[in-house]
């Protein structure tokens, strides 16, 4: 009785299949490419450390790109949870909140007019758009009686976004360079990544990943809402603040490493609350694991629809994602939208 | 007493018609001034580019004759964009005021609702992997846009009532996976056919054919006397599906028609323009005020597209010192009125 009221239903069994999938996804991750390495070749890769072969040589380049895609999916899996729970929206995710057009766009302006190139660079550009672009849309989309309701977020995110992208277009046409620079950014792909920026990214992950798990109790807390929480002893307006800023560091970060990729966000979170509840502190590190299964699985999706090329992860997500957004819109009764 | 009564209302009855001849007038007077202004621009169209050619010239290849030089840059490259501009500004222009005004929502419009978005997916299908002609082009791109709006249409109608908001949220999550899939398309595109990708992102009047616009000529020239023809209903439809209906609208029959030829109209300009921005958005609400509501405004929201799209690529072909096609430049201005718009509705408590 004790046990079941500690921890959500079923808790153990999602749990345990959640992390099955993780490593099927990391063993699909590292099998699936250009050349496909069966499960002998796999486990001899695996367990003999030499580097000197060819299947040692694609294993570490996988090796790279899965852990990219890991990590970057456990971000905006956080990220995620993090705006729908302080936005109290069930539809808050960065890419439909525009916050990754932002940081885009600042990162296209850096491109152009300060000639940066590398991803150390991007990162703040990254970061400082995003946060630009979050305080921006929350302007706008909680004015007028009510608050910020779902859809005035998204309607103010999706005006900022085709304001944004006009922006972008106008500073790239009459450079060529950075046209060609943005154009393999702007898909989302976890494909172009290196150690250098993984090693760049993971501070920021770290950080935010604590600072959510920190600010859970007292999102829990909010989502009874604003007075009650503040009846508990919580400092709603420092808190919001706070698991606000994670969520834009983590997808500005994730944005700069691997270009803007949509949805995973609203993905994770929703999956992982439909099966386990509203609880965050649950909530928050199961988005995160579920966040790493859904991009490198859906990488490797389109590792295989694209063979022997690839389809940009950020292409599958938005399939995957798009319908569970039109899906929601169904569900969610009118008013409440 | 009763004298008094047939005084006022005789007073009243001559204020209605006062008022209404002035509305009149005004429309008449402000679509006058859109058309001459339309002539102006498509005028300039033709005179302005790299060399300029005296007036004479350019009538005289207009007139058909030979004009060495000339007959080249006006009527193989000048020409064609004219019209093009011309016709696509008037169709989304018409368009976008008939979604706003059937829908009562000045949000409504083919770009929001994510139509021109499936037509351009299944246009920048077409070029890049089927490699197919204009004309399968231009028929793929129309039944796209239609059956993408067929589509939003079904998924938003939800089981109780139909909803704006729904209406754009599905519209909104159509429109992420058709830009997803033309940002594919561009990727692995081969090199050539990649300048005509940035049209089917932000809308070009750059390089249109005069072997293209037979297609939205015949349309135009078939749906806009359709629309006309249904004004009157459209108005009252703006009053409510009730008060449509027992003012005698078949309410049915006229919106299916007035749906029908908007979404073609937006889907074929879309096929040979690419979705040139927030001119379908902002050519209803400026031709509302400048013509005054309470008018039948198809015509000078058509006008007002033109307008728009003419004078923007103006702009974009000379105000810079580079060329940007003339959806960036709508897109410019278009963003922030839309921004202005909900920041309007959000305070007046719309949503």
């Amino acid at each position: 009785m004790e046990r079941s009221r500690l921890y959500p239903k079923h808790f153990t069994f999602i749990l345990i299949v959640t992390i099955a999938l993780f490593i099927v996804c990391v063993l699909a991750s590292l099998a699936f490419g250009a050349r496909w390495l069966t499960l002998s070749e796999l486990m001899e890769g695996l367990k003999t450390l030499q580097s000197d072969t060819v299947t040692a040589n694609i294993l570490e380049k996988r090796w790279l790109r899965t852990i990219f895609g890991l990590c970057c999916g456990a971000a905006l899996g956080i990220a995620g949870v993090l705006m729908q729970s302080v936005t109290r929206n069930p539809l808050a995710d960065p890419s439909i909140l525009g916050v990754n057009t932002g940081a885009a766009l600042f990162v296209v302006c850096g491109m152009a007019f300060l000639r940066i190139s590398t991803p150390q660079e991007y990162i703040w550009f990254a970061l400082s758009g995003a946060m630009f672009t979050a305080i921006f849309v929350f302007g706008i989309g909680s004015m007028g009686r009510g608050g910020a309701t779902p859809l005035k977020l998204v309607l103010a995110g999706a005006a900022t976004t085709a304001a944004l992208s006009s922006l972008i277009t106008a500073v790239m046409i009459p450079r060529t360079f950075v046209m060609n620079q943005f154009r393999f950014w702007q898909v989302g792909s976890v494909g172009a990544g290196t150690w250098d920026s993984l090693l760049l990214f993971l501070p920021f992950l770290a950080v935010g990943a604590l600072v959510a798990i920190f600010c859970a109790p007292g999102l829990n807390a909010l989502a009874l809402g604003e007075e009650a929480a503040r009846g508990l002893g919580v400092k709603t307006g420092w808190l919001r603040f706070v698991a606000a800023f994670a969520g834009v560091v983590l997808c500005g970060a994730t944005t700069a490493v691997a270009g803007p990729i949509a949805f995973v966000g609203l993905l994770a979170t929703h999956v992982i609350r439909l099966l386990l509840g509203p609880d965050l502190r649950f909530l928050i590190p199961m988005s995160a694991l579920s966040g790493a299964v859904i991009l490198t699985g859906s990488d490797v999706i389109g590792r295989i629809i694209g063979s022997p090329g690839e389809l940009e992860v950020g292409v599958v997500t938005a399939f995957v994602g798009a319908p569970l957004l039109i899906l929601l819109a169904m569900k969610v009764k009118v008013r409440s939208i | 007493m009763i004298m008094m009564n047939t005084l006022s209302l005789t007073h009243t009855v001559e204020l209605i018609r006062l008022g209404r001849i002035s509305r009149k007038r005004r429309w008449l007077i402000v679509t006058g001034i859109l058309a001459i202004l339309t002539f102006a621009l498509c005028a300039a169209m033709l005179l302005l580019g790299n060399t300029i050619y005296p007036v004479r010239d350019v009538v005289a290849v207009l007139a058909g004759e030979e004009v060495k030089g000339a007959s080249f840059a006006v009527g193989t490259i000048r020409l064609p964009r004219m019209l093009a501009g011309l016709l696509a500004g008037f169709a989304f222009g018409i368009s976008g005021y008939i979604f706003q005004t059937m829908l009562r929502n000045p949000l409504a419009n083919p770009n929001v609702i994510g139509i021109t978005s499936g037509s351009s997916a299944a246009a920048v299908f077409c070029i890049i992997v089927l490699q197919s002609s204009k004309t399968v082009t231009s028929i793929a791109s129309v039944i796209a846009g239609l059956a993408t709006s067929l589509l939003i249409y079904v998924l938003s109608r939800g089981k109780s009532s139909f909803s704006i908001g729904r209406l754009i949220l599905v519209g909104i999550g159509i429109q992420a996976m058709c830009n997803s899939m033309i940002t594919y398309l561009m990727l692995i595109g081969e090199e050539h056919n990649l300048p005509a990708a940035v049209r089917w992102l932000t809308g070009s009047l750059n390089g249109v054919r005069m072997d293209e616009l037979p297609s939205l000529i015949v349309t135009c020239l078939i749906l806009v006397p359709l629309i006309c023809m249904l004004s009157r209903p459209l108005m009252m439809l703006e009053l409510g599906e009730q008060a449509a209906s027992s003012l005698g609208v078949r309410t049915d029959p006229v919106r299916i028609m007035l749906i029908a030829s908007a979404v073609i109209l937006a889907a074929i300009a879309t096929a040979i323009t690419g979705p040139i921005a927030s001119v379908a958005f902002l050519a209803g609400p400026i031709a509302v005020r400048l013509a005054g509501a309470g008018s039948a405004n198809s015509i000078p929201a058509g006008l007002v597209g033109a307008v728009l799209v003419l004078a923007g690529d103006l702009a974009g072909q000379f105000a810079f010192t580079t060329k940007f096609p003339v959806g960036i430049i709508t897109g410019i201005i278009g963003a922030p009125y839309l921004l202005f718009l909900l920041i309007k509705l959000n305070r007046r408590g719309d949503f």
